[in-house]
This record gives C-alpha cells, sequence and structure tokens, in this order.
C-alpha cells in the first residue's frame, strides 16, 4: 500500500485524539463541584481535602494540569475511581472480556446476516420480497435493544425456559473446558442477538442501497451482455463494489455498539462494561465514566482509521487521492 | 430571465402531493409522525390523571379501566405512556433546534466558503462525532441533572451529522450551473444562499432531522433505563427501568412503553426514508439490473 497515504491518514488521527482529549479535560473543569471533595470522601476535614487536591494536581495551575492530563493518558493511566479506590485501568479491564465477547458476537452475527439478506433482497428491486425487507429492517432498526432483551427473556427465557435469563455461566453447575465454553455460549445466545437485530438491519439497508446504485452501471451491462447469469453479476462484480461503503458503516457503529451493549447487560446481568457504568453512573463515580468515553473514543478512532487503510487496500483509486 | 428560473428546485416536477402518493413510506411516516405529536401535545386531555397516582390495584392486566393495566403500586400505565409521549417529544424538539441552529449555518458556511473555515469546522464536527454521546450524557446528567442539560448536550452533538450533510450538498451546488448563472447575473452571496442554496440543502437536511430526531428518542429512552431521568416526570425509558424486576410477573408494563418507544423511532426513520425516496425520485427513475444508468456527473 501507498506509504504516503497511510502516513498522511495516521497524522489525521492527532488533532482527532487531541480534540478528544482536550474537550474531556474542558468539561471535568467545567463540572460542579469538588473532585478533591469527592476523592477525599464523606466526613473528610480540610486537611484531608487539601491533601487529596494536591494528590490530583487540582491546586496546579491549568496549562500544568493538561500537561499531566496528556501525560497521564499516555501512559494509559484513566485515573482513580472515587467509589472502589482502584485504578479506571483495573476496573476496566476486570469487565471488558465479557463487553468484547458479547459485542464481538453481535457484530459477526449481524455482519453475516445483513450482507445475506442485502443481497437477497437487492436481486428484485421494488418486488414483494424487498418491500417487505425494506419496511422489516426499518421497523427493526426502530426497536430498542434492551427492550427487545425485555421481550426476549419474557418470551424465550421465563415463558418457555428455552434460554437463562441471565448472568454469563450457571452459579449452579461446576463446569470446565468444552462444557463451561458451551454454557457460557448458551448465556450468550440471546443477548448477542437482540444486540445484533438492529445492527443487522442497518447493515441490510447499506447493502441494499449500494447494490441498487450499482445496478445498470456499464460493467454490469457489459457483464451481462457477455451472457453471465444475474446471480453472477450480482455476486462477483457488485458485492465487491458495494463492500466498501459497508465495512465504513460497520467502523462507526462502534460508539454504538457499546452503549447498546451496556443497556442489554443491564438486563441480562452480563458481567461486562454495563454493570460498572451503571453503577458509576450512580453513584456520581466520574472518573469511570470518564474512562469509557476516552476508552470509546479511542476504540472509535482506531475503527475508522481501520476502516480507511482497509478502504483504501481494497480501492485503489482512494490512495491516490 | 430570473436566475431562479433555472434553479432545480423550479424545474418542472409534479406537484408535492403527486410525487408523495408514489412513495408510501412518506405519507406513512408523516401520518404516523403528526399522530404521535397529536398525542404529546393532547397528553392531559387524553390520559387527565396524574401519572404516579397510587391506586389499590397493583399490578392489574389490561382492562376497560386501566388500558394498559398497572404497575407494582398500582398507577395507571396507559396515563404514564400517554404523558411520556410529551417528555420524550420535548427533548426531541428542544434538540432538533439546537442542531438545526448549529449544523446549517455551519454546513453552509462551510460548504460556501471553503479553505480554512471548512477544515476548521469539519475537524470540530469529527472531535464531536468520536465521542460517545451516550457515556457524556451519563456524565453531564450526573453533573448536572437530566431535562435541560441533556437536551443542551444532545443537541449539541447531533449538529455535525447535519453540518456535514448540508455542506456537502452546498459544495455540489456551489459548483453548478443556476449558481454561477445567478452569480454572473450580479446576485450577491446573501440571494444566493436564500433562493438557490437554501431551497435545494432543505430537502436534504430533513432527512437528517428526522434521523437525528429518531436517535434522540431511543438516547433518552436508555438514559432513563439506566434511572438517569428526572423521577418526576413520566418517561418510557424509566417505566422499562421499573418493569425490569416484574417482567414475570406483568408483561404489560414493559410491552407498551417499549412499543411505544419503538413506533416513535420507527415512525421518524420511516419519515426519513419517505423523505429520502422523494430526493432519489428526483434523479433517477426505478431500474433494474439490466437498465442503462446515468452515471454520477
Amino acid at each position: 500500500m501507498n506509504r504516503r497515504y497511510v502516513l498522511r491518514r495516521l497524522l489525521l488521527v492527532v488533532p482527532t485524539v487531541l480534540g478528544v482529549v482536550t474537550l474531556t479535560f474542558v468539561l471535568v473543569h467545567a463540572a460542579p463541584g469538588d473532585p478533591a471533595r469527592e476523592f477525599a470522601g464523606e466526613g473528610a476535614d480540610e486537611t484531608q481535602i487539601d491533601a487529596a487536591r494536591a494528590y490530583l494536581h487540582l491546586d496546579r495551575p491549568l496549562p500544568e494540569q493538561y500537561a499531566a492530563y496528556l501525560g497521564h493518558l499516555a501512559r494509559g493511566d484513566l485515573g482513580t475511581s472515587f467509589s472502589q479506590r482502584l485504578p479506571v485501568r483495573t476496573l476496566i479491564a476486570m469487565r471488558l472480556w465479557p463487553t468484547l465477547l458479547l459485542t464481538g458476537t453481535a457484530l459477526a452475527l449481524s455482519v453475516a446476516a445483513g450482507l445475506w439478506l442485502g443481497i437477497r433482497s437487492a436481486r428484485r428491486p421494488h418486488g414483494g420480497l424487498d418491500a417487505g425487507v425494506n419496511l422489516a429492517s426499518l421497523a427493526c432498526y426502530a426497536v430498542p435493544a434492551f427492550w427487545l432483551a425485555q421481550l426476549g427473556v419474557l418470551t424465550l427465557a421465563l415463558r418457555t425456559g428455552l434460554l437463562p435469563a441471565g448472568g454469563m455461566n450457571d452459579p449452579r453447575a461446576v463446569h470446565t473446558g468444552m462444557a463451561a465454553a458451551l454454557d457460557t455460549g448458551r448465556h450468550l445466545l440471546l443477548p448477542a442477538l437482540v444486540l445484533a437485530i438492529s445492527e443487522t438491519a442497518l447493515l441490510l439497508r447499506v447493502t441494499r442501497a449500494g447494490l441498487a446504485g450499482e445496478r445498470g452501471r456499464e460493467y454490469v451491462r457489459a457483464a451481462l451482455a457477455k451472457g453471465a447469469s444475474e446471480d453472477e453479476v450480482v455476486r462477483r462484480h457488485a458485492v465487491p463494489n458495494t463492500l466498501l461503503p459497508v465495512v465504513t458503516v460497520i467502523g462507526s457503529r462502534v460508539g454504538f455498539l457499546v452503549s447498546g451493549a451496556v443497556l442489554v447487560e443491564s438486563v441480562f446481568n452480563w458481567p461486562g462494561l454495563g454493570r460498572l457504568v451503571v453503577d458509576a453512573g450512580r453513584a456520581g463515580d466520574q472518573p469511570v465514566i470518564l474512562g469509557m468515553v476516552l476508552l470509546v473514543s479511542a476504540a472509535v478512532v482506531v475503527a475508522n482509521l481501520a476502516t480507511d487503510l482497509l478502504y483504501a487496500w481494497i480501492d485503489p483509486r482512494v490512495r491516490q487521492r | 430571465m430570473s436566475a431562479s428560473a433555472e434553479a432545480p428546485a423550479a424545474r418542472r416536477r409534479p406537484p408535492f402531493l403527486r410525487r408523495a402518493r408514489r412513495q408510501p413510506s412518506l405519507l406513512a411516516g408523516l401520518g404516523l409522525t403528526a399522530a404521535i405529536a397529536a398525542v404529546a401535545l393532547l397528553d392531559r386531555r387524553l390520559a387527565p390523571r396524574y401519572a404516579f397516582a397510587l391506586s389499590p390495584h397493583p399490578f392489574a392486566p389490561p382492562s376497560r379501566a386501566h388500558l394498559m393495566g398497572t404497575d407494582q403500586l398500582g398507577r395507571d400505565l396507559f396515563t404514564a405512556v400517554v404523558q411520556g409521549s410529551r417528555t420524550s417529544l420535548e427533548v426531541v424538539a428542544g434538540v432538533v433546534v439546537i442542531a438545526v441552529a448549529v449544523g446549517l449555518p455551519v454546513g453552509l458556511a462551510a460548504g460556501l466558503q471553503g479553505g480554512l473555515l471548512d477544515d476548521a469546522t469539519m475537524r470540530v464536527s469529527e472531535v464531536v462525532q468520536t465521542v460517545p454521546r451516550f457515556f457524556l450524557a451519563v456524565l453531564v446528567v450526573g453533573w448536572f441533572g437530566p431535562g435541560l442539560p441533556l437536551t443542551v448536550l444532545l443537541g449539541l452533538t447531533s449538529w455535525p451529522f447535519l453540518a456535514r450533510v448540508v455542506r456537502a450538498e452546498t459544495l455540489s451546488l456551489r459548483e453548478r450551473a443556476f449558481v454561477e448563472a445567478a452569480r454572473a447575473a450580479g446576485a450577491g452571496d446573501v440571494r444566493i444562499l436564500a433562493r438557490h442554496i437554501l431551497p435545494n440543502v432543505a430537502r436534504g437536511a430533513l432527512v437528517v432531522v428526522a434521523l437525528i430526531g429518531s436517535r434522540v428518542v431511543l438516547l433518552e429512552a436508555g438514559l432513563a433505563f439506566l434511572g438517569l431521568a428526572d423521577v418526576n416526570v413520566p418517561s418510557w425509558g424509566a417505566l422499562l427501568n421499573n418493569a425490569q424486576p416484574y417482567l414475570d410477573r406483568a408483561w404489560w408494563m414493559s410491552v407498551f412503553p417499549g412499543a411505544a418507544v419503538a413506533v416513535t423511532v420507527f415512525a421518524l426513520n420511516l419519515l426519513a426514508d419517505g423523505l429520502a425516496g422523494l430526493l432519489d425520485q428526483d434523479g433517477e427513475e426505478e431500474r433494474s439490473w439490466g437498465a442503462p444508468v446515468r452515471d454520477a456527473a
């Protein structure tokens, strides 16, 4: 791949990251309340609060604080939780894996289902299937995932007992190895499905719209004229061209997926970041939430970078711009 | 010759209603959105009771007396769901006002001026779009409380979406023949903006506004579901939060408020889809795989 394009794209990350960091710094300082008082905890006297202020460097001039903030973040230090007295980084790391498992599974499901359904429905534009799929996908895209989660618990778990209603493992069974993985899979199925529904609908719509744009283009007509079947033209020529916008959309959904996961997790008692965010929100534990803001921002930046580079790798025209 | 006669907006086109008829999703979206807005405006007429009034009938299933049943304290869910529509749409209205007030001028200016202004505003909008506003909202509600602060935050994080679309449209319009003709005829910036750019940008902007609205409904409900809502105002998300521990006892506590969220979001998405379809219709006719297509210029 063109090294100059990669370099330029990497450089573009710098202002975005600086912007996000500055934005959060300004927000924290514009917020009401005294972080030193929060940090010192209830019942702390003035000397303890002053000590907390010094510990948090809140007694330093703002530019110095900003530089220190940058330095901490560069070392991956997200601060200390007010309520749990632990580094935010540790708290997040403890909860990260279940959320990654959930969002990763949901993403894989929705990419597979969204692409397949999108291609299927674009075959016959304005046909019965296409119109039905359009309406159904709009409806699926509208349903809040956490409500769907409640409906899933209501019907598939509580009424019929087909699937577990919550948690990540059966606490009564002592599983190891394969049996444990299967047990987790059983618990994972419903939350992942629920989270995947609206993403599937979105990807389906993007795929379908992309294919609609390729329809009737010259290369398609040329291939048809040479005797290729419609199926073949769609699969071999139109779909690869449509993948670019689909990849972009997948990359842009990182933030939505994580916030959706937080809500779904709290319905299913899934032991991921959701619980952490809910507890921190209720306890006014700002460093934890701020840590989440920064973490998800970083994930979004990386995802956008990855999609752009992928884009350039797939489509040589992009590199030359 | 008046320059505006060449503007695409003034091109011979069938009247709005006739074109809209071919776009059933637009009509359905408009109708549904209007109906929900009417419910929100007339909420106290439709459900005059106090939403938090207790009654001696906890967990009553839907009946003639309680159309959507009651919750664990015997509170009427129909009243809460109807009055919740106002809560939700008030946030949407506030967010849309802020998003348009910021996003439209920024997008127009960036598209018309280009250069440094364009670069700067696009960088800023990129930063705003990078920050996950759900978590930002959790922070802001924690600091300043729900209600107005939340509306302001969601508004200030919604404008980049609109600004980017308006900018892209403006950029392509700027180079078009009818704008150049108007400029050659001596029209000033303001006149070109008002007569030629704005009318053509408006319809694309409407699509975005409907989408912003639908996202805000979902976000507001999600935050309230986490317990980050004003407890003195009925809201759909808070009702769903309240339903969570009683799922096995009272399905209606979850089904009706959730359906209200889903129908509202669906209506706004349908509206956006219909409006977008209307824009496409102007461009191209329906085509099948073999039909010729005018390649985008």
